[in-house]
């Protein structure tokens, strides 16, 4: 800024000194022509005419004969001159020949000398164009100084802003570290940097709100969903037990059976604990899970092909709508195949003799959409979303065998490979839809 | 067979040995990694069942330095983790298998057995040859006696591999990873529902079942 107004100094300056240099010398081009076209007298006469003072101009003249004896012109005696550096001679100008009364003026002139020793003497009073740049000077200085004062306050004004919003942003953490997990940091609501930045924290608040709303639940449901097991399994033992022995000496076979009923069911006990293990895993969604190309269309056929018997044993058709693919995502086939196979397995579970199962494989734009629907009861729509809470069983099914956490793995895992997996109604029965991303660059097959 | 045990956790160690014994091998035992390594490298032994989390050195390291030296012995990677990466990893330092704990002690024994047979040579033959079954691997045909019959891909590659363990008890689970390349525990019986239709093909129809259900364990194809 104060660059910008030294240049306007610097500009202004050139300006008016070359306004003078240019004002004299045009006027010493036309007093020349003057002269040459009606010689001395002609000069005189000109001269008069311009230093009548009430054309009010700025310039000065006096022709003088070689004893300098004023001829004509504005000036009273030839005054002492000044060589100056720039070529131009400069000399003090008395008030009393001049305008003003505000002290000396400093007048710029060049001189001739003319034939017979007649000398011109050509200038300009420079109180004028040195009055109009103290003026620019003095509109220069306020403006600068009017700089200073806005740019400080400016600046004071903003950082104070600033400051107050960090500090409303620290003072929130601080009560969030204290325990106030539900608070958020508040926004302006004016979409700048400091919005975005709260933005941002309120987003890493929820998420950790969300894992730590998952571990608990965890914890919840570890407390109630696998103490009622084990307990089973105490009270088998303590029973099998206390019972007195059986007088026809089969007691070691009656033993021999609950022994094991207990294998089967530490079993299932921890293929509970290995699916919550799988599921939180897939949540913290730090996997360590190997995510390699892969083609989901020979991936839902390999798994339909398992399924088949399957679901045939148990009177269901399973029929496949794949296309020929490949179709390329990304993808963890350890994980997917547990997940999709959570599904089918659900689809043949819960669907009666007679029905059917369908696998569908297709593309949309950069999507694909794996489906496994089928026929059955399927699930009421405002269960759908419960389904996929750990343990978490229809009441029509609690006498199913299961864990309940068969959905709730399905889902983690999608997440986990950027997907989502939604549960609808097929009309009837249930289509359980998983669409994840193709692979980028991937061109899904001609249909 | 010559079986060493690594295993720090003594009750563990008791029981696997125990039954180690009972089914007829020699078994040596290492408390610690270090012991473990000085047995495996000093003595010679058809397979080694490693515990991977041991005082003194990893598993993993082990297996790694057996095989720097040049070491072929069979080993069996014992262990709780059980993510898959953990899984790659073990077979990666060169571990033969790889089995999460808790175990069920006939999967032990199955897939020891399989690594003792794999360490007898690894010729790649064309035919499969089980009693009166013949397996043509090359024309993907199969016969038993004089009857041609006729087998779906997926039933072919399960009687494959249960020829190729012949005489041995398969567990679902080593049929699931081995055929399928699933790692996943199924909650229906997926597995018994495919080998009852490989059954029907192979064994109906004809005077001696030659594909056995091993109760508690797995299944047996057997020269009737």
């Amino acid at each position: 800024m104060l660059a910008m107004l030294a240049l306007i100094y610097w500009q202004t300056v050139i300006y008016t000194t070359r306004q003078t240099d240019e004002t004299i010398d045009a006027e010493i081009t036309g007093l020349a022509e003057q002269y040459r076209e009606r010689g001395l007298a002609g000069l005189v006469a000109v001269i008069n005419e311009r230093s009548n003072p009430e054309r009010g101009s700025s310039m000065l003249y006096l022709l003088t004969d070689q004893r300098q004896n004023p001829l004509a012109g504005n000036l009273s005696r030839w005054p002492d001159l000044e060589v100056q550096r720039d070529g131009w001679l400069r000399f003090r100008l008395d008030p009393a020949g001049g305008k003003r009364s505000d002290g000396p003026h400093i007048a710029q002139a060049t001189s001739f000398v003319l034939a017979g020793g007649v000398q011109l003497l050509v200038g300009r009073d420079l109180a004028e164009s040195t009055a109009f740049r103290n003026r620019i000077v003095q509109a220069l200085a306020w403006s600068g100084g009017l700089m200073l004062v806005l740019g400080l306050v400016g600046g004071i004004v903003f950082s104070r802003r600033a400051l107050a919003r960090i500090e409303a942003i620290n003072r929130t953490s601080d009560r969030i570290m204290a325990g106030e997990f539900g608070r958020r940091v508040p926004l302006k609501g004016v979409g700048d940097e400091f919005d975005r930045l709260a933005q941002n924290l309120n987003a890493m608040l929820d998420q950790i709100e969300r894992l730590m709303a998952g571990m608990r639940q965890v914890t919840d449901n570890i407390a109630h969903d696998l103490r009622s097991p084990l307990g089973r399994l105490r009270s088998r033992i303590e029973v099998a037990l206390i019972e007195p022995p059986a007088p026809d000496g089969s007691q070691a076979e009656r033993y021999r059976e609950v022994l094991q009923q207990t294998i089967g069911e530490a079993d299932q006990l921890l293929a509970t604990f290995t699916a919550l293990l799988d599921i939180a895993e897939a949540e913290a969604a730090t996997p360590r899970a190997a995510m390699a190309p892969l083609d989901l269309a020979a991936f839902a056929h390999d798994l339909s092909d398992l399924y088949e018997p399957v679901a045939e044993e148990k009177g269901l058709r399973l029929a496949t709508r794949i296309p020929a693919g490949p179709i390329e995502i990304r993808g963890d086939r350890h994980m997917l195949s547990r997940a999709i196979a959570n599904l089918l397995e659900n689809a043949v579970k819960y669907t009666p003799a007679g029905g059917g199962i369908r696998v569908g494989l297709e593309t949309d734009g950069d999507q694909a959409s794996l489906t496994v629907s089928d026929d059955g009861p399927g699930i009421p729509a405002e269960e759908r979303e419960r389904v996929f809470d750990r343990f978490y069983r229809l009441e029509a099914s609690r006498t199913t065998e299961g864990n309940g956490l068969g959905l709730s793995l399905a889902r983690a895992v999608v997440e986990l490979h950027g997907g989502t997996i939604t549960l609808a109604d097929n009309a009837p029965g249930l289509v359980a839809r998983v669409s994840l991303p193709l692979a980028p660059g991937a061109l899904p097959p001609p249909q | 067979m010559k079986l060493l045990v690594v295993e720090d956790d003594r009750e563990a160690a008791a029981f696997l040995i125990k039954g180690l014994k009972e089914s007829g091998h020699t078994v040596d035992h290492a408390a610690d990694g270090r012991d473990g390594l000085v047995l495996a490298t000093t003595e010679r032994f058809d397979a080694i069942v490693l515990d991977r989390m041991l005082p003194g050195m990893d598993g993993l390291a082990i297996v790694a330095a057996l095989r720097a030296s040049d070491n072929a012995t069979p080993v069996l990677i014992l262990s709780a983790l059980d993510q898959v990466d953990d899984r790659v990893r073990g077979l990666k330092a060169g571990g033969d298998d790889y089995l999460t704990k808790p175990y069920a002690f006939s999967e032990l024994m199955a897939r020891l057995e399989s690594l003792l047979r794999r360490g007898s040579g690894g010729k790649t033959e064309t035919k499969l040859k089980v009693g009166e079954l013949e397996i043509d691997l090359l024309a993907r045909t199969v016969r038993r006696g004089t009857a041609e019959i006729e087998l779906l891909p997926r039933e072919f590659r399960l009687l494959e591999y249960l020829a190729r363990n012949a005489g041995h008890v398969v567990t679902r689970t080593m049929l699931l990873e081995q055929v399928w390349d699933y790692h996943f525990d199924p909650q229906t019986n997926v597995i018994d529902v495919h080998i009852s239709r490989l059954r029907q093909k192979i064994d109906k129809g004809f005077a001696k079942p030659m594909l056995h259900t091993v109760r508690g364990a797995g299944y047996c194809l057997k020269a009737a």
